[in-house]
């Protein structure tokens, strides 16, 4: 990881008048595995689409290694995408489909001039390097193959092997798994990080799924609404969301509406809380992030900070998720340990699972009861 | 419970496709003294260089149709809707008028004392000699049927998903490319079905060659329009010239589809 490859710079753009990217400033560094999570229609793949040449951004720039390519079509950029429908050409066998991209002539890079040379591949050098790639994605002897005579998973394979064959300095993929089932999507999480890893190249991954952003980057970019919302580690996204939308968005979390009243003291839930956090203003209104794992639940009501009432329970397989309701506020509670519902249980805290976010205009939610949010597990398929 | 429904159909297509065809196949392989075999068959000889020329002009009015047509699909195809559906209203209304009406009009279009014929002479340049060509049969048959080409081509290059086009670019290969290997034989779908939509009534019309090429240009439907309701009278020669007719079309068609499987172009 190593010398930054991509750069957008001030990259704004607007549709018919509406405004989809705001201003996105964001550098993509070589060899990085990088995902632009988000839920749908927050810019994510409009911002992979400036990059791969589809779309010319309203306002701003875009570098590629130090050169500005905002106008450079996609058939002369060094990147190649893996589309979201895998967009295979359903005339061509799986071979040709691989080596579509092989077959046309480009640039010589050795030579200096203007407008150098153009050099085609051989059909043995061709044939060498389709079969290279076919071995990579696990597809070995599928060559003759019909694209509509492969699984979805397959397809995907193809898909990659297509675009990894033209040995591009970035890999682009627009949520490539989003039509595979659970179990084959986990295994091609793997496989892609495996993939990235062998090639050496930049990827940079678009999804809505914040557990496959969290399992395969090395950065991730969370997104909302045309801007970037934070750029971090998924370490540094999980444990510091900078604001309620990241932490919402990325796990489950209880969001309260507290006040702060000076550094390490703040209010929620009706009572006066020890915190870690510093630097706001005096009685600054805020939000309270509070992940359901960090909360522990017992059966002592009478040293427990807070009480509440199990309204139900669910069974998740590793853990217990309770729904627990304390007054006009309902808490949910990630435990190995049931409560039966119906239940008066504790709840307690420590200090540093207590996280203080400045409330965003946006998110101003007027009504003091906290919401008990799980967005990252819709579907936000448009 | 599906196979009874299907009754009715059954019985209609009995009764008005195969009945017939049975009755034009027997009167084909008769004549009007009783004898029965191919006799029919040999008498065609002489009307072999009808047959090739029916042929030959439908060929050409196809290519023209095909010419005209791609482009014309291609380009509307890249239009927004509101575009498409008023060019294709306007492709399609003429249609709405009589057949007969239309090619007379171009009669008097073409004719010596014709529209053009008479703007040539006012502006003192020498007439031309159009009408009862086979220049103007072939005019004739691209007129009335090209939204036939255009038609088909246009709905099948619209399915085919703007990813198609991205990921070809994606890939290296600039706009001529990405047209020849990757729209072009995705389109051939559209391109088998406006040929054989052409190519079928161009080669069994007599209204076109009829009006546009002054029974000069005899051809296939004439010819069966003769024997039937003119002066040749022979329902025997008749029937057996339209069973010929049919089995070329058939073959033509065998082949243009072998073709176009070969090229396996099933969309997603």
């Amino acid at each position: 990881m190593s010398k930054e490859l991509i750069r957008l710079a001030d990259c704004s753009m607007a549709f018919d008048g509406e405004t989809v990217l705001n201003s996105i400033n964001l550098g993509i560094k070589d060899r990085e595995f990088l995902t632009l999570l988000g839920p749908s229609g927050c810019g994510k793949t409009t911002t992979l689409r400036i990059i791969g040449g589809f779309e010319t951004p309203t306002s701003g720039d875009v570098f590629f290694d130090g050169v500005r390519i905002n106008g450079v079509p996609p058939y002369k950029r060094k990147v190649n995408t893996v589309f979201q429908k895998y967009a295979l050409f359903p005339h061509l066998n799986v071979y040709e489909n691989i080596a579509f991209g092989l077959r046309i002539p480009r640039p010589d890079p050795s030579d200096t001039a203007m407008r150098p040379a153009k050099i085609s591949l051989g059909e043995k050098d061709i044939a060498r390097r389709v079969h290279e790639s076919l071995e990579l994605v696990g597809l070995r002897g599928y060559e003759k193959r019909r694209v509509h005579q492969l699984s979805g998973g397959q397809q995907q394979r193809v898909a990659i092997a297509r675009a990894v064959v033209n040995r591009p300095q970035v890999l682009l993929l627009d949520e490539p798994l989003g039509a595979l089932d659970l179990k084959l999507r986990k295994e091609m999480q793997q496989e892609l990080k495996t993939i990235q890893q062998q090639v050496g190249i930049t990827f940079v991954y678009v999804t809505h799924d914040q557990e496959e952003a969290l399992t395969m980057s090395d950065t991730v970019v969370v997104m909302n609404h045309g801007s970037i919302q934070q750029i971090g580690s998924p370490v540094d996204i999980y444990n510091e969301p900078v604001n309620a939308f990241v932490a919402d968005f990325i796990g489950e979390s209880n969001i309260l509406t507290g006040v702060m009243h000076r550094d390490y003291l703040v209010e929620f839930s009706g009572r006066q809380w020890e915190c870690v956090d510093t630097g706001f203003d005096p009685n600054q209104p805020v939000d309270v992030v509070i992940r359901p794992e960090d909360v522990t639940v017992t059966r002592d009501i009478a040293a427990a900070p807070l009480t509440g009432v199990v309204a139900s329970t669910t069974f998740k397989g590793v853990h217990y998720e309770m729904i627990i309701e304390c007054g006009d506020e309902r808490w949910m509670v990630h435990s190995t340990h049931a409560q039966p519902p119906g239940e008066t249980v504790g709840l307690s805290l420590e200090p540093v699972d207590i996280h203080i976010m400045d409330k965003p205009e946006e998110f101003d939610n007027p009504e003091s009861a906290a919401r008990v949010s799980d967005t990252a597990d819709e579907d936000f398929d448009a | 419970m599906s196979r009874r429904l299907a009754l009715p159909y059954a019985f209609w297509m009995a009764l008005f496709v195969v009945a017939p065809l049975v009755i034009v196949l027997f009167y084909a392989l008769t004549t009007e003294a009783g004898g029965f075999g191919l006799e029919n068959f040999i008498k065609l000889q002489v009307y072999v260089p009808v047959f090739l020329r029916s042929l030959w002009l439908a060929f050409i009015a196809t290519v023209l149709c095909l010419l005209i047509g791609y482009p014309a699909a291609y380009i509307l195809s890249r239009e927004t809707p509101s575009v498409q559906n008023s060019a294709i209203l306007l492709m399609m209304l003429p249609m709405w008028m009589n057949f007969l009406l239309r090619t007379y009009a171009w009669m008097s279009i073409l004719e010596d004392q014709g529209l053009i014929n008479n703007l040539l002479r006012s502006l003192r340049l020498p007439a031309l000699n159009m009408i009862n060509t086979q220049g103007a049969v072939v005019l004739g048959m691209v007129y009335n049927y090209l939204p036939f080409m255009i038609l088909p081509i246009f709905t099948i290059i619209q399915k085919i998903p703007p990813s198609m086009t991205e990921a070809a670019q994606d890939l290296g290969a600039n706009s001529r490319r990405v047209f020849r290997r990757v729209v072009f034989p995705l389109s051939l779908p559209g391109v088998l079905s406006g040929v054989t939509m052409v190519f079928v009534p161009s080669v069994s019309t007599f209204v076109i060659s009829k009006l546009l090429g002054g029974g000069k240009q005899l051809l296939l439907g004439d010819l069966i329009e003769m024997q039937f309701l003119g002066g040749a009278y022979n329902l025997h020669l008749g029937s057996m010239i339209s069973i010929v007719m049919m089995l070329i079309v058939l073959a033509g068609i065998q082949i243009m589809n072998r073709f176009g499987s070969r090229e396996e172009v099933a969309l997603p």
